[in-house]
């Protein structure tokens, strides 16, 4: 892994996060409500964050970027899912994209020079990690990258590739060459030039109906140089797998405090009718905080905890199960654990939250919080962490 | 003495995409195909096989990255069984 990213703060967070939200408040949750009964992407929302220059926020201020650490990414996941949970989803993948070659690939000329122009024209970045016919299993692959002299060719049918169609590179995983075994693998950068979507599959879901996560046959042609020069499986162990859990977990932290706020100002307009008689919805009130307490420990801890081995750049602690474990843990937990807040919130607001057309509307957090445990199955994480913990003797 | 016995565990509980037969005790297990889950399955058998236990600190890339480097873990602990 090279050099991490400075620890300073270019820009201060609490300015950024107004920003945030009044940008929310005016464009992202406006639009949320079409682009979620569309199903379509949330461009204006996409196009108002390239204006913050919030795509390159994980970028280092020595590539020109805002070079904010894991922990304020995460908080900017909550805040951005708060209005519109598929563009806290786009953008938290797309940051998961960003570190990937921001930790993996900054020793690269090609890349560096990358990063410059990723800042300046604030480019999305989509992945391509699944493949038809190896099923959910990131760390193997069927297709291959073919080198000719200096470029490669590479064909990959991917089940999923989130909003893939709007992106302006995609970052695709497959064997390092035709005769490498399934688990040789590389990730390779590919421009929106040098690529074909051929669509295979639609994307009509119960949530995250935004992020337009079709599945395409990805053909594509372009320079070497923009394979990634550090093994997958060690881009995977150390960015990718915690990486992505922190900043879903963080998003869905978003979507289940907003859900919880919803609570609070329905409990307190009941109160308001009899202020001598606290409502008994305010015990479910008190209740569902617990909840949400506890889920927003374990994303910060998880957060500063990889911020903190990203700063002592321990390769092994990446790799042992101890922290596989942990990452895998906070998924499971925070997967679950925002389907149990969002559901409470629906008791306490009662009908006013079953209704579409009330402000204390939960329909939508409720249908995107389902999508939480299936996103990385939660069976395959589980079995995973039931294998891990055979060989773990300590917690 | 311990090589043969850990190449035979390799082997079947690998999981490797190459026959055993074709890598030297120096080879690279994980570019064999030996993924991070699989080296519980082979820790496993080898702890069976062997009638000792790993500790943390050798569940490591350093440990299992080769036949070589496994028979020398295996014969450390192995020892260390045999002294007590």
């Amino acid at each position: 892994m090279s050099t991490l990213p400075q620890t300073a703060v270019a820009a201060d967070l609490s300015a950024i996060l107004a920003d945030l939200q009044k940008v929310g408040r005016e464009v992202i949750e406006p639009a949320s409500h079409d682009v979620d009964a569309a199903a379509r992407f949330p461009q204006e929302a996409i196009d108002a964050l390239r204006r913050l220059q919030l795509l390159s926020a994980y970028v280092p201020e020595e590539h020109g970027g805002m070079g904010l650490s894991i922990v304020e990414l995460s908080k900017i996941c909550e805040t951005l899912a708060q209005y519109c949970a598929s563009t806290a989803m786009i953008f938290a993948m797309h940051q998961i994209q960003v570190a990937c070659i921001v930790h993996h690939a900054r020793q690269s000329p090609y890349f560096q020079n990358y990063l410059r122009e990723l800042v300046e024209n604030q480019w999305l970045i989509a992945s391509a990690t699944t493949e038809l016919g190896v099923g959910g299993d990131l760390r193997s692959s069927i297709c291959a990258v073919e080198a000719d002299g200096d470029t490669f060719r590479l064909t990959k049918k991917a089940p999923v590739i989130s909003y893939g169609a709007f992106a302006d590179q995609i970052l695709v995983t497959s064997r390092r060459s035709p005769d490498a075994s399934a688990s040789d693998q590389v990730a390779t950068l590919v421009r929106k030039a040098q690529y074909q979507l051929e669509p295979i599959s639609t994307w009509d879901t119960l949530g995250f109906r935004g992020t337009c996560s079709m599945g395409f046959v990805l053909s594509s042609e372009g320079p070497i140089d923009q394979i990634l020069p550090t093994p997958f499986d060690d881009i995977l162990s150390q960015t990718m797998h915690p990486f992505s859990h922190i900043v879903w977990s963080s998003l869905w932290l978003g979507i289940a405090a907003d859900a919880v706020n919803r609570a609070r100002a329905f409990v307190r307009a009941e109160a308001r009718k009899n202020p001598h008689l606290p409502p008994a919805s305010s015990l479910r009130l008190a209740e569902v905080d617990i909840v949400l307490y506890g889920m927003r420990n374990n994303v910060h801890a998880n957060a500063h905890d990889y911020a903190r081995l990203l700063q002592q750049d321990d390769i092994d602690a990446f790799r042992g199960f101890g922290f596989s474990t942990r990452t895998n843990n906070l998924k499971l937990s925070s997967s679950t654990l925002i389907v149990e807040i969002v559901s409470k919130a629906m008791i306490i607001c009662g009908i006013s939250g079953y209704r579409n057309d009330s402000k204390f509307a939960l329909g939508r957090h409720l249908r995107d919080a389902y999508g939480a445990a299936l996103m990385v199955n939660n069976d395959r994480i589980l079995g995973h962490n039931a294998t891990m913990l055979l060989a773990l003797r300590e917690g | 003495m311990y090589v043969e016995k850990v190449r035979e565990i390799v082997s079947q509980h690998g999981r490797l995409s190459v026959p055993v037969a074709e890598l030297t005790d120096d080879s690279d297990l994980y570019n064999a195909g030996l993924t991070s889950l699989a080296t519980v399955g082979l820790m496993l058998a080898l702890e069976d096989g062997f009638d000792i236990e790993f500790p943390d600190s050798m569940l490591s890339r350093k440990t299992f990255g080769s036949i070589g480097s496994l028979a020398a873990a295996v014969e450390e602990l192995a020892g260390k069984t045999a002294a007590v």
